[in-house]
């Protein structure tokens, strides 16, 4: 039968691909944002499937918010990389160095 | 047995696209097969019951997320090829990273297997309604209980509305557009002149 800890299973091997993500391609930001979003996507799945087996339906409020947040996320990412190209013409993340950061 | 199958079947059509997401060679198959994971992703949620947050789901991450990135994807003119040169050389240490966080992940399930850790107790103060279905219960509890928390999220999405096309709008010196108001303040009397010039002579400008 399928418990819990297959969902947490489940999320912790689709969180750690997406940290994998983050890391494999350093240079493009666009595989990045989604890199995140499986992240997120995985956060997602343990809050539901942790609502679901305690009975408690905060868990998925919870998880509509991050989806809030996530939407959020993604429009202002991909708008700051927008004009980034326009300005750069590249999206390279070695050479973003305009903020001497 | 069929929802231990279900169950099995979107797992790994999930983790498939997952890591297909990471090491396709074209972002638009990322795009694509992220779309994918998102719903087998979906498909767990409604396994499990939660038919409201399945659907918000497909509706804004398939609907919303995926298509922006689709378009920024294709808008962008970018070599992609050029992209994927470190690739190789940031493998060991993602490798060697995701390795350890899996290992740690694991061991916190473990750990719980072994009956070290006990699972929290909901209190029953928000527990699913036996009458009422997912939507409806969990409208009630959002609207009553979580109704400041749902206005932030809403405040949330307006700011980064406004942010992104704040960000994105730009006006363009090299473009000549129409300007209502002087096309409607113009007279003829100051616009137009009217002379008569003698034979030969010609009109200055």
């Amino acid at each position: 039968m399928i418990g819990i800890e297959h969902y947490v299973a489940v999320s912790a091997i689709l969180f750690v691909l997406g940290v994998l993500g983050i890391f494999l391609n350093r240079k493009n930001v666009i595989v990045i944002l989604m890199a995140i979003e499986l992240i997120l996507l995985s956060v997602n799945l343990n809050f539901v499937a942790f609502s679901a087996f305690l009975h408690d339906l905060v868990g998925q409020i919870f998880a509509m918010f991050v989806l809030t947040v996530a939407a959020g996320e993604a429009a202002i990412g991909l708008a700051i990389l927008v004009i980034y190209f326009r300005g750069r013409g590249t999206i390279a993340v070695d050479d973003v160095n305009r903020m001497k950061g | 047995m069929i929802q231990a199958f279900a169950f099995y079947l979107f797992t790994a059509i999930m983790l498939f696209s997952a890591v297909s997401v990471i090491f396709a060679r074209n972002p638009v198959h990322s795009v694509l097969w992220l779309i994918l994971a998102f719903f087998n992703a979906a498909g767990l949620m409604v396994l499990v019951g939660a038919e409201f947050i399945a659907m918000l789901l497909v509706i804004v991450y398939v609907g919303a997320v995926a298509v922006l990135f689709l378009f920024v994807v294709m808008m962008l003119d970018i070599d992609f090829s050029e992209m994927r040169a470190g690739f190789i050389k940031n493998a060991p240490l993602g490798l060697l990273i995701a390795v350890v966080l899996l290992v740690e992940l694991g061991m916190g399930l473990g750990v719980w297997h072994a009956g070290a850790l006990q699972l929290g107790v909901a209190n029953g103060a928000s527990a699913t309604p036996e009458s009422l279905s997912n939507t409806a219960a969990i409208g009630a509890l959002l609207y009553t209980r979580y109704l400041f928390l749902f206005e932030a999220a809403g405040i949330i999405l307006l700011v980064a509305m406004i942010g992104a096309i704040v960000l994105t709008h730009r006006q363009r010196s090299d473009t000549r557009g129409q300007n209502v108001g002087r096309q409607v303040a113009r007279r003829p009397d100051e616009a137009t002149v009217n002379v008569k010039p003698a034979v030969g002579q010609g009109v200055t400008l």
